[in-house]
């Protein structure tokens, strides 16, 4: 993927960049608004992270002018005020994504590949059933089966699998799913999540040789993808 | 050097003395009397003047009636004999009777100052009088007179001696002017006393300001006990002190809870990390330790992020979206996020929500504020009887929505219950426990910014954490008066 980070804390930018490219991604740097814009217009990133705090043009700015020029590029937006409101402020002004500073970098790499799979089929509409090996969801009808045999599951757990297989082969936080599946973006502190999801693994890969739902340490969790 | 320097500061306290807005109004005051004076004496006297004067007149018209009446009946001569009668009397009044060449005939007047008789008419002159006890005395005197031409050319002068006038006028302007004298210096000596008094509670009221700016908090302004304005002024501000002490005192509390409650996470950090930089022997261990250190790392910054909103919502201007909410979804979605948590650690969480619940406020802090009380009560639940629920319960009681987190552990004590609620206190028995003591002070600071409060019950046993949220609100940049609007609104309505 080519990612342009626009961000003027060279140090921590730097430190970003060298993460990705280890992910096996090509990054670009800008560290000022202005330069990130100029970047970014071409059109030829697949992701954009920015830095809300900028010199000479600030993220907000800068994320504006690119929708006003019809630049699509998904964006993640860095922000060291994370809170409520600022959230709110960075998705209004035409961002994709939203990450508080400090961050872990396994949660921003997650969601620049959520991001990017976004980005790259945009028109394309969600499709109305999922497949994961044996495992099938169909999102008209609420049902899920594994090897044929129907699966019960609650409202929540349905939408916290439907999130799972959208993203397969894709690591997803637990913010992510907080965010996704909760509509919640504050920090619940306790392991809440993990027990929703240890609860639907118990009823999807329970009694299955091949376990579909992974940990991922330090990172979340991820449905094994496809072809794997 | 020292004479000099110090009548330079007699001056300058003097004319300070002389700045002093107690001395200018009493010299204002003393003008206006001043004025007065003047207008009230000036009046007496010109009275008193005007009085005499008519008297002197009348008695003038008086005599003339009677001496043109003795005239009529017996001639000049007749006259004249009257006249003389009349000037020997004691008290009497003044008359000379002359010859058309202006001869004295008769009258106690010795001379008038020349061409008096020629005009006939009524006039004030200076004569000199032959005094009726020693007949050689010759006085020069002033009188009101009345000058006659008779036929045949003789002339007849009346009139009333002036002195007795001129004394009680003099008089009356003797005491015009002393009282003026004595209402200026008393006038002044009052304003001087009265203006270094008030100097004085002012200078002490300087100084004591002075050393509270220094930085000594514990200073208090004197009062008098008079209960006058100044009193009034140094209560206010004695009590604005208090209050800003107290305010002082808590930030002074919170800072050092801050510093206290951060610092110990900090040193065990540093510690870890020292301990696996020294001992640990192989990747893995290190693997493990960085592990632990992003994990302490991640909670220190989870205490910052929860500091910075509570600071937020209490400085009124988080600009949180407030919508129309419901409370009965909120309070599902976060009862449903936490059932399976709550399942795990043995507790039933029961909910007993209401169908709908509309209100105006934020979905994600009213959400977090749940998720924190049901996550307190979680932790304390374990103490309660095996199978004791925590019940959360969402319901409308007249213009509120109430929402009350119940948990049957061992609660806290009632005078406990107001501490809990500020940053970072936790009580002896939750320090075993994972937590800054953030959680309920965020609950009761969107508690606030919604104009309701979060009140600590007994629920006999265990703690109900009740929060409660008027279902509509005024927003207003203020958080105090916010409360105050709402709690009148709620009034008025009730």
């Amino acid at each position: 993927m080519k990612i342009l980070i626009v961000e003027d804390d060279r140090e921590a930018a730097a430190f970003l960049a060298k993460g990705l490219r280890e992910e096996g991604h090509a990054v670009d740097q800008a560290e000022t608004g202005l330069d990130g814009y100029a970047l970014a217009e071409s059109g030829d990133y697949d992701i954009l992270v920015v830095d809300r705090m900028l010199p000479k043009l600030d993220g907000l700015s800068l994320i504006r002018s690119l929708r006003e020029q019809g630049v699509a590029t998904p964006v993640l937006i860095l922000s060291a005020l994370g809170q409520v409101d600022d959230r709110v402020k960075g998705l209004r002004a035409g961002g994709d994504d939203y990450l508080p500073k400090p961050y872990a970098f396994s949660e921003l790499l997650a969601r620049i590949e959520v991001l990017a799979r976004r980005g790259a089929a945009p028109a394309q509409a969600e499709p109305t059933s999922y497949r994961v090996a044996d495992l099938e969801l169909d999102r008209l009808a609420r049902r899920v089966t594994r090897a044929g045999t129907e699966i019960e599951l609650q409202p929540r757990e349905f939408r916290l699998l439907e999130y799972l297989m959208k993203n397969a082969g894709r690591v997803v936080t637990r913010t992510m799913l907080l965010e996704h599946v909760w509509d919640y973006h504050f920090d619940p502190q306790t392991n809440v999540i993990d027990v929703h999801v240890s609860r639907l693994r118990a009823k999807v890969d329970k009694g299955f040789d091949q376990a579909l739902i992974q940990t991922v340490r330090g990172a979340g969790y991820r449905l094994r993808g496809a072809g794997e | 050097m020292s004479a000099r320097a110090g009548i330079g500061a007699g001056a300058a306290g003097l004319r300070k003395l002389l700045s002093t807005t107690a001395f200018r109004l009493s010299l204002v005051y003393l003008g206006i009397f001043a004025l007065s004076i003047v207008l009230a004496l000036g009046y007496v006297a010109w009275s008193a003047e005007r009085i005499m004067t008519r008297g002197m007149v009348e008695t003038i018209e008086a005599e003339i009636a009677e001496l043109e009446q003795v005239w009529r009946r017996g001639g000049l001569r007749r006259l004249a004999g009257a006249v003389e009668r009349r000037a020997q009397a004691p008290g009497a009044s003044v008359y000379l009777f002359t010859t058309p060449q202006g001869q004295r005939i008769t009258g106690n007047v010795v001379s008038v100052s020349p061409g008096t008789l020629d005009v006939p008419g009524e006039r004030a002159i200076e004569y000199a009088r032959l005094t009726a006890e020693d007949e050689s005395g010759v006085a020069v005197h002033r009188a009101l007179v009345r000058v006659f031409v008779l036929p045949g050319g003789f002339r007849l002068l009346v009139g009333r001696d002036m002195g007795e006038r001129d004394r009680l006028v003099e008089a009356i302007w003797g005491a015009f002017g002393w009282s003026l004298l004595v209402l200026v210096v008393l006038g002044f000596l009052g304003g001087w006393l009265v203006s270094k008094r008030v100097l004085g509670r002012i200078e002490a009221m300087t100084a004591t300001t002075k050393t509270i700016m220094a930085g000594d908090l514990s200073g208090r302004l004197g009062v008098s006990g008079s209960g006058d304005e100044l009193d009034r002024l140094a209560q206010s501000l004695n009590a604005m002190l208090e209050r800003i002490g107290e305010l002082m005192e808590g930030m002074r509390q919170v800072s050092d809870n801050i510093a206290h409650d951060l610092k110990s996470p900090l040193a065990r950090l540093r510690a870890r990390a020292d301990e696996a930089l020294r001992t640990a022997d192989s990747p893995d261990a290190l693997r493990a330790a960085l592990e632990r250190t992003i994990e302490e790392s991640d909670d220190l910054i989870r205490v910052f992020n929860a500091l910075l909103m509570i600071a937020r919502l209490e400085a009124g201007n988080a600009e949180a979206p407030l919508a129309e909410v419901d409370a009965a979804e909120i309070a599902r979605g976060v009862g449903e996020l936490y059932e399976a948590v709550a399942e795990e650690a043995g507790v039933p969480l029961e909910l007993r929500i209401a169908d709908a619940l509309p209100l105006v406020g934020s979905r994600e802090l009213l959400g977090q504020a749940l998720a924190n009380l049901i996550d307190n009560a979680l932790k304390y639940a374990s103490e309660a009887a095996p199978g004791a629920p925590v019940t959360l319960t969402a319901e409308r009681v007249g213009e509120n929505v109430v929402v009350s987190v119940r948990d049957r552990g061992p609660g806290i004590p009632a005078d406990d219950r107001e501490r809990v609620l500020e940053r970072f206190v936790r009580l002896e028995t939750a320090r075993t426990r994972p937590g800054f003591g953030l959680g309920l002070s965020l609950v009761a600071a969107v508690a606030r910014l919604h104009g309701g409060t979060l009140r600590l019950e007994d629920a006999e046993p265990g703690l109900r954490a009740v929060l409660v949220l008027p279902r509509a609100r005024t927003r207003q940049k203020d958080p105090s008066t916010r409360i105050a609007v709402a709690s009148s609104e709620r009034l008025k309505r009730g």
